[in-house]
């Protein structure tokens, strides 16, 4: 057996450690998924915290689903948000870093300062407040898409990409007459489809799981994303200010009732994510610390 | 680019206008939505209210700096400040080198599978909304059934509302900032360990170094540089404290340890609709972030480092 393969005892206390550190990434959730299993008589019962409920029980989310439309209508704006959204931002994204990854082109620096001094200064949350308000886009879809049309760190990861697709295949295109937006479509998206798949993803990540601007922007119970619904369950108790889940406050949320929220609510990440991890992984390697 | 300059703007403008173009929804982006509201700033120098109506933005006159001088003498001047740095700064101090030891042990890993997994599931708290990692601590913490007070319930203590205490809030604040962040933030040093160069490794094991002191003469050397980078970057971010996760956790009690500039912006302009005023403490932060952030970058060029931007 050669040297480099022997386990020793700090390969093992290693093992148990990193183990350990797994564990505690991931307990959390399974105690939420134990407790929203949990029948309303276990529950009493055991009056304790529940990691494997002893019968499982699916009440909790049949109610969520089936009874309460506040729910389901939540799901539906958030699927909408993301695709909608996603492909908004993509749109606006890679148009942007094509241009400002264009080495000769007149104007480049003017852009990219124009995007880089939104980086280190902005209004903040008044004055934007006040802008969308003016605009009227209070209490509509557009006030979760337009505020936040692209992101600069990652417009830049996106930049990045594009300048390193090497120039001889834009100056050959360029010479057989093609048109700008021809060459982006054509040859430069074909060729980074991996990054904008990992771009497309940050963006929609983002939209699944934002609900401050829906909570500061939306006040119509119908058009609320899941988010802003499960915060109201869960905050229901703290504080008063859910106008969002009548439907739901005439039934005491029990603790299994909340607990399948963030179920439902975390289900659809952890259902995509194990295929698409490394493209997060890739992004973040090449944004480098930056992104 | 002398021959472009020589060339002129229309002319550029119009070679070039397909690219521009391209460029424009981004740009019109940028102004209005980015640019308009840092225009709008100006409302921190007049006397705005939803009540009296935000045309007043034009009409209204200057009243100078006193919002800025109303809130640098209240009393929640130095609390929000302190609190805002007070809960970054714990949270370098025990969340900063957490994700540097935990990319040293994956990298100790030599089964590769077992790495993927270990790093697969430390990912994924990152991806959680702080809607839900909000009430994953919610769940863990209440009185009801809760972990943390079952376990104390099992000891014979008394349950404790951990969240409404001004004695714990701030930790529960780092660890769940620690927990959620770790496993993503060892990425960057992964990358970083992985460039090293496995001759060092090599040379070293025939000096005899064992494992233990490879990696604190090694790996730790070798990815100093960025260790630094993060930390300047860290310390430019001063005054970012999470306000998502402490708006969804925070409530009254804990205001005193709790309330950091974010949630005191929040409160006093959205909801007590002193526009103005609150315009001013936001941007009071964003004056002070924009300066840390270029000392930041002009720290980390001077130690020979890319710099933050």
């Amino acid at each position: 057996m050669r040297k480099r393969n022997r386990i020793t005892a700090f390969d093992v206390l290693n093992w148990l450690f990193l183990a350990l550190v797994a564990l505690a990434c991931i307990i959390p959730f399974i105690t939420v998924i134990g407790t929203s299993l949990v029948s309303q008589e276990e529950w009493s019962r055991r009056s304790a915290f529940v990691l494997f409920p002893e019968k499982i029980d699916f009440s909790a989310y049949r109610v969520l689903l089936g009874n309460s439309q506040i729910v389901f209508r939540g799901l539906l704006n958030s699927v909408e948000r993301v695709l909608i959204g996603t492909a908004c931002n993509l749109l606006v994204t890679i148009t942007y870093a094509y241009v400002i990854s264009r080495k000769r082109l007149p104007g480049r620096i003017f852009l990219t300062y124009v995007l880089f001094f939104t980086m280190i200064f902005n209004g903040g949350l008044i004055p934007t407040y006040i802008l969308v308000d003016s605009l009227r886009l209070t209490n509509s879809f557009w006030a979760l898409v337009l505020p936040t049309l692209l992101n600069p760190w990652w417009l830049l990861i996106m930049r990045n990409f594009f300048a390193a697709i090497p120039e001889e295949f834009e100056e050959a295109a360029v010479i057989d007459g093609a048109k700008p937006t021809m060459i982006l479509v054509q040859l430069i998206l074909p060729m980074s489809l991996a990054s904008v798949a990992t771009i497309g993803l940050f963006y929609a990540v983002h939209h699944w799981n934002e609900w401050f601007a829906a909570f500061i922007y939306i006040n119509d119970g119908q058009k609320l994303p899941l988010q802003v619904i499960l915060r109201s369950i869960l905050i229901q108790g703290l504080m008063t200010e859910s106008d969002a889940v009548v439907d739901i406050r005439t039934m005491p949320p029990s603790q299994s009732i909340k607990n399948a929220l963030i179920v439902i609510t975390t289900l659809p990440i952890l259902m995509v994510y194990p295929f698409v991890q490394r493209y997060f992984v890739k992004g973040v390697m090449v944004g480098g610390i930056k992104g | 680019m002398t021959a472009v300059k020589s060339m002129g703007f229309f002319h550029a403008l119009k070679k070039y206008r397909a690219y521009y173009l391209l460029a424009l929804p981004g740009l019109l982006y940028l102004l209005i939505f980015r640019y308009v509201p840092m225009a709008g700033l100006v409302i921190a120098f007049k006397d705005i209210s939803p009540f009296s109506g935000i045309q007043g933005i034009l009409t209204q006159p200057f009243v100078g700096f006193r919002w800025f001088q109303k809130f640098f003498h209240s009393y929640y001047f130095w609390n929000i400040l302190g609190n805002t740095i007070g809960i970054r700064l714990q949270w370098i101090l025990f969340g900063f080198p957490v994700p540097i030891i935990l990319a040293l042990s994956l990298n100790e890993v030599m089964s590769g599978g077992y790495k993927r997994v270990i790093q697969t599931v430390s990912y994924i708290p990152y991806f959680f909304s702080s809607v839900v990692v909000a009430g994953l601590v919610m769940t863990i913490l209440t009185t009801e059934g809760g972990l943390v007070n079952n376990i104390l319930r099992l000891l014979g203590r008394e349950p404790v509302m951990f969240l409404a205490s001004p004695k714990y809030f701030r930790s529960i604040l780092v660890v769940t900032y620690i927990w959620q962040g770790a496993g993503w933030g060892s990425i960057v040093y992964l990358a970083a360990i992985t460039g090293i160069d496995p001759q060092l490794y090599e040379s070293a094991g025939l000096d005899g170094a064992g494992r233990f002191q490879k990696a604190v003469h090694i790996t730790v050397p070798c990815i100093a540089s960025i260790i630094v980078l993060l930390l300047i970057l860290n310390i430019g971010n001063l005054l970012e404290a999470g306000f998502e996760i402490i708006f969804l956790l925070y409530s009254e009690p804990v205001y005193k340890v709790a309330d950091v500039i974010d949630t005191y912006v929040y409160r006093s302009g959205l909801i007590g609709m002193q526009y103005s005023f609150a315009t001013a403490v936001g941007l009071f932060k964003s004056i002070v972030a924009m300066i840390l952030l270029i000392l930041a970058d002009f720290t980390a060029k001077r130690l020979d480092q890319p710099g933050l931007f």
